[in-house]
C-alpha cells in the first residue's frame, strides 16, 4: 500500500486502476440494464452514462463553489463568521487591483479580437495563409509564465550608460532615445503587461474568426459586390454582421480568460509598481498569506464578474440553435 | 454473444483486481531513492551507532523541502546509521512541502519527522497540537551541541520541539579578491571601514557604468526579499539583537525610530547613486534586477561589493573559482565594531510528530555531531552543530560560514520575515521595501505601511 500511496509511480498506477475499475463497474451495470425494459431502463442508462459526469461536477464544481461562498463570509482560518468585512477589504485595500483588472478586461478582449479579425481578413485566401496562421497562433502554445519571462527580457531596462539587453530598449537607444522603464513606471506598465496577453490571445481570436469568415456564404458576398460595395463596406456591412456569433464567443472567452490570469503579473513584476490584478490578489491572499476569508471573497467577486458573460454566451448559443434549427 | 461479452468483462475485472492485489503485495519495498535497505560496502563501523539501539526493520518517514541532488546527499548522510540500527528511513522531499505538510498532518497522515525550513511554520504546527516534544536524548544532544540562540527558535513555550540541523549565514559581502589585490583594497572589519572603502572605490573607479556596490531584489512573486534581509542585517547592527527580537515579535511597532534609522542606514548604500547599481543602472534599477544577476556583475568587474547569503555560491557559473585567491569570495558584513558579530542566519529544524522510539533515535542522531560531520563532508551545506570540524566543509565559503557560526562572540538571529505573519513577512514587508527602493516612499512611510498592515 505504501508504494501505491506515497510514490509518484504508485499513485499513477493507482489512478489507472481506479479508472479501469469504475469503467468496468459501469459497463457491467449497463450490461444488466440491457435486460430491463421501459422506463426502468431509461433511468438506469441515464444514471450509468450521466452519473459519473454529474458526480464529478458536483464534487469538483458545485461543492467547491458553495464552500468558497461560505468561506468568504468567515475569517482567515474559516472558524468564525465575519459578515461582509472580507468584501469591504476589497474596496479599501484592493482598489488598485480592481482598477487594473477593469483595464485588462476592457483592453485585452478588444485588442486581441481586433488584431485577430484584421489578420484573419487580410490573410484570407492568400498564398501564405497557413504559414501566417501558424505564426500568430504559436504564442498560444506557450504557458503564461513562459510568455511572461520572454517579455520580461524584451522589456528589460538598463541605465542609459549601460549596454541594453532588452530588445525594446536596444531599439530605442539605437535610434538615439533614452531607455524606458517599461515595467516600473506606472500607469503605463499595466499597458505593457496587457500587450503580453493580447499577444497570446490574438492567435485564438484569429483562428476562430478565420473559420467564421470562411463560413460566410459566397452568394451574399457576390451579391454585395454586384451591388457595388467596396472592400471596407464589404467588411463592415457584410462580413462582420455575419460572423457576429463567433465574435461574441471570442470576446467573452478571452474576457473570462483575462479575469483568471495572474501568472503574467506575478512573473513579470511580482505585482509591484501598481500592476496588481484581482486574480493575483486572490492567489496571494489564499495561498501565500493563508487567509481563506479574503481570498475566497476575491474568488467570489471574480465569479460574479464572469456570470453576465457566461449568461450572454449561453443565450447567444441558444439563439443560434433556434436559427439553425 | 451476450455470454462472451460478459465473460470478457469479468475477465477484465478479475485481471484488474489481480494486478491491484499483486501491487499491494509489493508494498514497502524500495521506493526509488527513498528506502535505504541494502547498504553497499559491507558493514560500516557500527560501534558509533550502538547508543541508538537496534530496531528490526522499523520505518521512519521524514518530509522535507530538500529534493534532487541535495535530497540524494541527505539520504546518503544517514545510510550507515540506517544500516547499523536497522531503521528504514523513508525520505520524501518536495518543493510543495509547505502546503503539503499541513494537508498531510490535518488529514491524519503525518510523517514521523519533518525538516522545517522556517521556525514560523513549525510554530504553526505546534499551535495545532501536532508536534511531539523532543525526547530526552534529543534534548541532551541538542543542548550539548548548539548555542542558545539556535535552540531558542525550536523552543516553543519552554519545550524543545525542533532541533536545527543545517544552517546558512546571510551576513556576507561578496567581492573579487583579484580586484581587491590589484587596487590594494583591504577587507573591512567595521562598518565605518566599509563605508570608507566604498568611497575609495567610487573615487578610483566610479563612472556611469562602474559603481562600488550592486544589488538586485527582483524575484517574481517574491520580489523584495533581499531588501528585507538587508534591513534585518542593519537592525542587528544599528539597534542590536534584543531590539531585533522585539521588532520581529511586534513588541515594538514596525516603524519604531530605531528601525527607521536602520532602514536609513541601508539607504546609505541602496539609495546612493554614487554607490549603486554597478553594471546595471541607477538606484531604481535595483527593483527590477534579479538578485543573482546583480551579483554576477562582480565577476564582470562592474561592481566590487555585493551583499548576499552564503548560498549565492550556488548561483555562480561553472568554473568560477571561489576562494580567498580566486575569482570571487565573501567577507563577513561588518558590524560597528570588530568585536560584535551579529549573524543573520537561516536553517532547517527537524521536529517529530510522534514519540516512537525509532523516531526519537533518528531525531537524536540528526542532532549529533556525527551526523553533522557526515553531512558536511558530503558537501554543499553546513550545520550550526558546534561539533562540526571546519575542515570537512566542501568549499571556502562554507568553511568561513562554519567558522562564523562556531565563533564564541557570534550572536545568531533567524531571518525575521520567516517569523512574522505571512501577510507581512511574505506580503507587505516585501512590497513596502520594493516601493522604497523604487523611490515611491521614504523610509518612514514604507515602514508605517507595514505597521498598518500587521494583522
Amino acid at each position: 500500500m505504501g508504494f501505491l500511496l506515497f510514490s509518484k509511480n504508485g499513485q499513477l498506477v493507482l489512478a489507472v486502476i481506479a479508472f479501469l475499475a469504475v469503467l468496468a463497474i459501469l459497463l457491467l451495470v449497463a450490461r444488466f440494464a440491457d435486460r430491463m425494459k421501459g422506463r426502468g431502463q431509461t433511468v438506469v442508462m441515464t444514471l450509468v452514462f450521466g452519473g459519473p459526469a454529474l458526480l464529478l461536477l458536483a464534487v469538483g464544481l458545485i461543492y467547491p463553489a458553495i464552500r468558497t461562498l461560505w468561506m468568504s463570509v468567515m475569517d482567515a482560518r474559516s472558524e468564525s463568521f465575519v459578515g461582509f468585512s472580507n468584501y469591504a477589504y476589497l474596496f479599501e485595500g484592493g482598489l488598485t487591483a480592481l482598477g487594473n483588472t477593469l483595464l485588462w478586461v476592457v483592453l485585452v478582449p478588444i485588442g486581441s479580437t481586433l488584431i485577430g479579425l484584421v489578420y484573419a481578413v487580410l490573410i484570407d485566401n492568400s498564398r501564405f495563409e497557413k504559414v501566417a496562421k501558424s505564426l500568430l497562433f504559436l504564442p498560444m502554445a506557450i504557458s503564461f509564465v513562459g510568455a511572461g519571462i520572454i517579455w520580461k527580457f524584451v522589456y528589460e531596462y538598463r541605465g542609459s550608460a549601460q549596454e541594453q539587453i532588452g530588445l525594446l530598449n536596444a531599439v530605442l537607444t539605437w535610434i538615439g532615445l533614452e531607455p524606458l522603464r517599461f515595467l516600473q513606471d506606472s500607469p503605463w506598465n499595466t499597458l505593457f503587461l496587457i500587450a503580453v496577453m493580447v499577444w497570446i490571445e490574438a492567435g485564438f481570436a484569429m483562428v476562430v474568426l478565420s473559420a467564421a469568415i470562411k463560413a460566410v456564404p459566397n452568394d451574399i458576398i457576390e451579391a454585395a459586390r454586384l451591388d457595388g460595395a467596396n472592400a471596407w463596406q464589404l467588411f463592415a456591412r457584410v462580413t462582420v454582421p455575419s460572423i457576429r456569433p463567433s465574435l461574441v464567443v471570442v470576446l467573452t472567452t478571452i474576457c473570462i480568460a483575462t479575469l483568471k490570469v495572474f501568472d503574467i503579473t506575478q512573473t513579470m513584476t511580482g505585482a509591484e509598481f501598481n500592476t496588481q490584478v484581482l486574480a493575483n490578489e486572490m492567489y496571494d491572499w489564499s495561498f501565500t498569506f493563508g487567509d481563506n476569508g479574503i481570498g475566497s471573497a476575491m474568488a467570489v467577486v471574480i465569479f460574479v464578474l464572469v456570470i453576465p458573460l457566461v449568461i450572454y454566451n449561453v443565450r447567444q448559443m441558444n439563439k443560434n440553435k433556434a436559427v439553425r434549427g | 454473444m451476450t455470454t462472451i461479452s460478459v465473460r470478457r468483462a469479468s475477465v477484465g475485472i478479475v485481471g484488474g483486481i489481480a494486478v491491484a492485489l499483486s501491487l499491494t503485495a509489493c508494498a514497502g519495498d524500495d521506493l526509488g531513492g527513498g528506502g535505504t535497505g541494502g547498504g553497499d560496502g559491507g558493514d560500516a563501523d557500527c560501534s558509533a551507532y550502538e547508543q541508538y539501539g537496534t530496531f528490526d526493520g522499523e520505518q521512519v518517514t521524514i518530509s522535507s523541502t530538500i529534493s534532487d541532488q541535495e535530497g540524494d546527499q541527505l539520504e546518503e548522510s544517514w545510510a550507515d546509521f540506517s544500516e547499523c540500527t536497522g531503521i528504514q528511513i523513508e525520505h520524501n522531499g518536495t518543493n510543495e512541502f509547505e502546503s503539503q505538510i499541513f494537508v498531510q498532518v490535518e488529514g491524519g497522515n503525518a510523517p514521523n519527522l519533518a525538516i522545517f525550513p522556517q521556525p514560523g511554520l513549525m510554530q504553526r504546527m505546534q499551535a495545532g497540537d501536532y508536534l511531539a516534544p523532543a525526547g530526552d536524548d534529543v534534548v541532551a544532544a541538542a543542548q550539548e551541541n548548539y548555542t542558545e540562540d539556535w535552540l531558542s527558535y525550536g523552543n516553543i513555550d519552554g519545550t524543545q520541539y525542533g532541533v536545527p540541523i543545517m544552517g546558512s549565514v546571510k551576513s556576507f559581502v561578496w567581492y573579487s579578491p583579484s580586484a581587491f589585490e590589484e587596487n590594494g583594497y583591504e577587507v573591512p572589519e567595521t562598518w565605518d571601514d566599509l563605508m570608507a572603502l566604498s568611497d575609495q572605490i567610487s573615487a578610483d573607479h566610479g563612472s556611469d557604468t562602474v559603481k562600488p556596490w550592486c544589488f538586485g531584489i527582483e524575484s517574481g512573486g517574491a520580489t523584495g526579499w533581499p531588501a528585507t534581509d538587508f534591513l534585518e542585517d542593519m537592525v542587528l547592527r544599528e539597534a542590536g539583537p534584543d531590539v531585533y527580537d522585539q521588532w520581529v515579535n511586534h513588541e515594538i511597532p514596525f516603524n519604531d525610530p530605531q528601525i527607521v534609522a536602520s532602514l536609513e542606514r541601508a539607504g546609505e548604500i541602496l539609495q546612493n547613486d554614487e554607490y549603486v547599481n554597478g553594471g546595471i543602472g541607477d538606484t531604481r534599477s535595483i527593483a527590477t534586477t534579479a538578485w543573482s544577476d546583480a551579483g554576477l556583475q562582480v565577476l564582470d568587474g562592474n561592481c566590487f561589493l555585493f551583499r548576499a547569503a552564503s548560498f549565492f555560491e550556488a548561483q555562480l557559473p561553472e568554473g568560477t573559482e571561489v576562494g580567498p585567491d580566486g575569482d570571487i569570495f565573501a567577507f563577513y558584513l561588518p558590524a560597528d565594531t570588530a568585536e560584535d558579530q551579529p549573524l543573520l542566519v537561516a536553517g532547517d529544524y527537524v521536529a517529530a510528530f510522534d514519540d516512537n522510539e525509532a523516531t526519537q533515535a533518528v531525531q537524536a542522531y540528526l542532532a549529533s555531531p556525527e551526523w553533522a560531520n557526515t553531512r558536511v563532508s558530503i558537501g554543499g551545506v553546513v550545520s550550526p552543530n558546534q561539533g562540526v570540524d571546519p575542515e570537512n566543509a566542501s568549499s571556502d565559503v562554507l568553511r568561513l560560514t562554519l567558522e562564523l557560526m562556531q565563533d564564541e562572540g557570534a550572536v545568531a538571529r533567524f531571518d525575521g520575515s520567516d517569523m512574522m505573519p505571512s501577510e507581512v513577512g511574505a506580503g507587505t514587508f516585501w512590497s513596502a521595501l520594493t516601493d522604497w527602493i523604487d523611490g515611491g516612499s521614504d523610509a518612514e512611510e514604507a515602514l508605517t505601511t507595514v505597521e498598518n498592515s500587521w494583522p
